[in-house]
Formats: structure tokens, C-alpha cells, sequence
């Protein structure tokens, strides 16, 4: 799965678990809970539907991982290697 | 002959969920909705634990506790539960405070708090910013040392009557005290004393319908009156629960019962390490709370007044006195009718903090004394605010710690759960038997209704986290 389709799949999360965040215009490397009001909770949320959708696991150490977009493109593209781009 | 509570359960389940507190509910149904088989068990006859109510002759409905919760409820509810739930969160706008040291009415916010704070008590506005910025700064992993009342001490020296309005409800949220962490305090002010009180328009009674039914929608099997008697361990790993007499299988167990309650009875010391049980031991409960329920007759109506009153005699903010059999300091919940749309009722609702000790060994004639003695001298401190109330009430009871302990089943009716120590014990029983997991009021931060809510959310994402990992090492041991 490319870097692109992992970001969006990340935006798109969001949308879902915090509908109110405008996420039309992010920048992928300034960190996400700075440009979108993102609490602690809206990231669990973020790592429980990546586990639903792509059964991957996110252990509590590697959250800051999804600290941007880039890194989370960074992070999550071993992971999701294998996963197709549905 | 017994009904069977437990007809047509599955032999099988991911997670079984023992206790329908909010915690228990939230949990319940984010892990149906990843796609776990759930099984809820509740042993009252109501879904809710202590986000409970119930009905009188004369068509009062009480609620028991939901008498203001912070504004993340919306969202948490909006998440966790659904739109419809979530829109009929409301805020409070009449919050009072009448004590000997002043009396004043707050919209419940940073902005209003910081007005009454400069232009009411006399405070530098650029302290009262920086005290507002500590609390919002503080983050559980922060130093434990400093206690709420170093905080304020340091802010607001000598200052009794700031500390009370900005610790008096947060006492009355979740018990804390001056002695408990500054962390503890800051975290539950933060979220809790900055955007406004809301509640639940429709009543507790409405809020726990939509919830089962969503519960329903996502699949999960709800049952009640159904008393878990243990959670069975085979080498370190849970198997499944026994319950009504009969053994429910199944891959993990959260428990949604009482921290001491679970490690106590549901579980018993024999499975866990020596060290664990010494640190669960030395976990504090929080006190219980007394109420007086008040029904105002059909017809009769009441004036607007406020919506949540906090009143004392006391000369000054005390965490003792505030527990103290000989009451001196009440909240007064007031239920217009347009708490639940379409009824023309009217309702209040007294809640203090009590001690357990001072109640649980009475008598059953002293007790039932003492009993008539809280409702009398409750209704005496009603008649400052409403004069006439006497002459309009239909009906009137008190719950006590022991009424609480009566329906929970919480240690000691507690009410608020365990001190913050509880929150570490809670995460930790995991790491002591496979498949097993608490969540429930620990720790103050994770108490009070948005706690509960968030804490559940928190374990369920353990829970599946666990399925997932069980679930991957069935599917290589089957290949």
C-alpha cells in the first residue's frame, strides 16, 4: 500500500471518530493533534479501527508513531505491506 | 420456579462483561461493534449500575446519580454510543452557590469562574490564568507528591473561600479530598469545571433504553439478574464464569464489578501473585453518599430556583465534615419537568457524602431513626430555598451507604470507587491473569461519568487487542 493511500485511510479514520475536524487542508508533517483537536481517546479510537479494518496491532509504546501524517505513512507501510488497497 | 436468566446463551463467547456500569455498557458495545461476541451480565434488575433510577406511586421517577456530567460527554457519547444520544445531552444553567462564605450563580465555566474569581473574590486575573493553565497542564504521569491543597496554597493562599468553590464540586463528582493528589484534582477540574454542567434530557430511565437498544442493534447479549459468583482460572488464563449456577465459557473476562470486589470474591487471592494482593489491599475506597429523594405532588409546581445548588452551613470547606453523619453541606438537584419532555412533574433530588462506618453498624432501629432524621433536617434546608415545599411533597425516602451497597453490591457503598492508587491495580490484573481485565471507578481520574465512559473504552481496546492476539495464535495452532 503506498504512502498516499495510508494517509488518506488515516484522514478518512478521522473523520469517522472525530466528525467535527476539518480535514480538508492537513499538512502531513506537522503533528495531527495540533492542527485537529485530537485528544488521547480520538487516537485510541484511530489505533482500534486500523485493528478492525487491516487487523494490524499498534502496541501502546509505538503511539506516538502516529504523531503526523508522514510518520504514520512511515510507520504503518511494513504493516500494511501485504494489505491490499481496497 | 426460577426463571432462567441464562435460556439460549451461546457456549462461547469472546468477552464476557460482568456489571452494566457505564464503563461495563461503553465496553460492551465497542467490542460488538469490532466485531467480539459479548456477553453482558448484570445482577439488579436494572441496566445502568450506578447511572440508575427508579419509580414511586404517585408517577415520580428519581434519578439516582447523573445529576451533572462535564461536556466530553457529548463526544464520548456521540463515539461510543450514537447521534441521538449524544444530541440529547443538555447543558445546566443555574448553578448556585449559597455557604456562609458567599453566594453566587455560575454558568460553570473558565469564563465565568475566572469573572467571579477577579471582579467577586479579588484574585489577580493573571493568577487565576496560571491556575487554570496548571490544572489544564497536569498529566497523569506527572509528580504524585503535591496535594490538591498545596496546589491551592500555592495559588490562593489563605484564600478558604476560593478553595471551596473550586473544590466543592468536584468533591461531590467523585470524593475526592485536599489530601488526594493535585494531579487527581486537576485532571477531573479540567475537564469538569470549564465548559458548563450538562445532563441527559429524558432521564436516566431514557438514556439506559437507547443504550440497550444500541446494545441490541450491535449484538450483544444482554442479561440481568444474573449474579456472577467467580471468574475461573485455569493456569493463569481465564476460562470463563460462573454464574446462576452455571458455567459460561468464553476468551476474556472484564470485569465491570469493584476493584476489591473483584479481586476479593470474583476472582480470590489463590490466583494472584502475593505481591499484587498486598498492593490490591492497600487500595482505598472512596466514601459512599447519602440521598434524599424528593416527589412534589401532582399538580403543585415549583419555582425556578437553579438547577444544581451547592449549599453548606459550614464556616468553611472541610473533606471531613463534608462526609459527616450530622449534615451540613447538600447538593440539591432540581428536576424541572423539562428534564423529561411530556411530564408535568417536579423532583428534587439531595446527594451528600457519607461514610460507610457511620452507617453500615446501626441498629435497624437506629438506622431507620437516623434515616427519618436525614430526610427531616434535608427538607428543613429545602424550605431556605423553596419555603412552601413542605406542603407540596408527595412522597420522600433516603438511600444511605447501605442502599447503595443493597443495589451495586459495591464495597462499603462506595459510590465513587476507589482512591487514585486503584487505577494502577485496575491495569495491572491483566498482567497477573491471562484474559482478564477491570474497568470501573478507579483512581478519581477515571471516575465520574466521562471517566467511566472513556475508562471502558480504554479496556475494551485491551480487550480486542487480546482477541486479536488469541485469535491469531488459534488460527496457527489449527493450521
Amino acid at each position: 500500500m503506498g504512502d498516499q493511500r495510508i494517509k488518506n485511510i488515516i484522514l478518512e479514520i478521522i473523520a469517522i471518530v472525530a466528525p467535527d475536524a476539518e480535514i480538508t487542508d492537513v499538512k502531513t508533517d506537522i503533528r495531527l493533534r495540533d492542527q485537529l483537536d485530537l485528544d488521547s481517546m480520538d487516537f485510541l479510537d484511530i489505533v482500534m479501527e486500523l485493528r478492525k479494518r487491516y487487523k494490524i496491532e499498534i502496541p501502546k509504546e509505538e503511539y506516538p508513531e502516529l504523531a503526523t501524517l508522514d510518520s504514520c505513512a512511515a510507520y504503518l507501510g511494513p504493516k500494511l505491506a501485504g494489505v491490499a488497497a481496497t | 420456579m426460577v426463571a432462567d436468566r441464562l435460556r439460549d446463551i451461546k457456549s462461547h463467547y469472546d468477552v464476557v462483561i460482568i456489571g452494566s456500569g457505564l464503563a461495563g455498557l461503553t465496553a460492551a458495545n465497542c467490542l460488538a461493534k469490532c466485531g467480539r461476541s459479548v456477553l453482558l451480565l448484570e445482577q439488579h434488575y436494572n441496566f445502568g449500575g450506578m447511572a440508575t433510577w427508579f419509580h414511586r406511586k404517585g408517577g415520580h421517577i428519581f434519578d439516582i446519580s447523573l445529576h451533572g456530567f462535564p461536556i466530553g460527554m457529548i463526544k464520548s457519547c456521540r463515539k461510543y454510543w450514537t447521534k441521538e444520544i449524544s444530541d440529547s445531552i443538555v447543558q445546566l444553567k443555574g448553578i448556585r452557590f449559597d455557604n456562609p462564605q458567599f453566594q453566587l450563580q455560575t454558568t460553570f465555566d473558565r469564563q465565568d469562574f475566572t469573572r467571579i474569581l477577579v471582579e467577586e473574590f479579588g484574585i489577580e486575573s493573571e493568577t487565576v490564568e496560571a491556575f487554570f493553565d496548571a490544572a489544564r497542564g497536569m498529566d497523569f504521569y506527572d509528580d504524585q507528591s503535591m496535594t490538591t491543597r498545596e496546589l491551592f496554597e500555592k495559588f490562593f493562599p489563605g484564600r478558604s473561600d476560593v478553595v471551596r468553590m473550586l473544590m466543592e464540586p468536584i468533591a461531590y463528582a467523585n470524593g475526592s479530598t485536599l489530601d488526594d493528589p493535585a494531579i487527581s484534582y486537576g485532571i477531573v477540574f479540567s475537564n469538569f469545571m470549564s465548559k458548563g454542567v450538562y445532563i441527559f434530557r429524558g432521564g436516566t430511565d431514557k438514556l439506559i433504553y437507547m443504550m440497550r437498544q444500541e446494545l441490541k442493534a450491535n449484538g450483544v447479549d444482554v442479561r440481568k439478574q444474573v449474579l456472577v459468583d467467580r471468574v475461573v482460572v485455569e493456569d493463569g488464563t481465564v476460562r470463563g464464569v460462573m454464574a446462576n449456577d452455571k458455567f459460561i465459557s468464553c476468551g476474556a473476562v472484564l470485569s465491570n464489578a469493584n476493584l476489591k470486589t473483584t479481586i476479593d470474591k470474583l476472582v480470590g487471592h489463590d490466583q494472584l501473585s502475593p505481591e499484587f494482593v498486598a498492593q490490591a489491599k492497600a487500595v482505598r475506597l472512596n466514601n459512599s453518599s447519602c440521598q434524599v429523594f424528593i416527589g412534589i405532588r401532582e399538580g403543585e409546581t415549583l419555582d425556578h430556583i437553579g438547577d444544581l445548588l451547592f449549599t453548606s452551613v459550614d464556616p468553611e470547606f472541610d473533606s471531613v465534615r463534608l462526609c459527616a453523619k450530622d449534615v451540613t453541606s447538600r447538593t440539591f438537584s432540581m428536576y424541572y419537568p423539562d428534564t423529561r419532555p411530556g411530564s408535568n412533574r417536579y423532583a428534587v433530588v439531595s446527594s451528600t457524602n457519607a461514610n460507610w462506618d457511620d452507617w453500615a453498624h446501626l441498629s435497624e432501629d437506629d438506622y431507620q431513626t437516623e434515616k427519618k432524621h436525614l430526610i427531616e433536617t434535608t427538607i428543613a434546608a429545602l424550605e431556605k430555598y423553596i419555603p412552601d415545599v413542605r406542603k407540596k411533597i408527595d412522597h420522600v425516602e433516603a438511600a444511605t451507604p447501605r442502599t447503595f451497597y443493597h443495589y451495586t453490591h459495591q464495597a462499603m457503598g462506595a459510590t465513587f470507587g476507589t482512591k487514585f492508587e486503584g487505577l494502577q491495580v485496575s491495569m495491572d490484573l491483566p498482567k497477573q491473569i491471562h484474559g482478564l481485565f477491570h474497568a470501573g471507578s478507579v483512581g478519581i481520574i477515571m471516575s465520574g461519568w466521562l471517566g467511566a465512559i472513556n475508562y471502558g473504552v480504554i479496556v475494551a481496546n485491551e480487550v480486542d487487542s487480546l482477541c486479536h492476539e488469541d485469535g491469531k495464535s488459534e488460527g496457527r495452532m489449527a493450521s
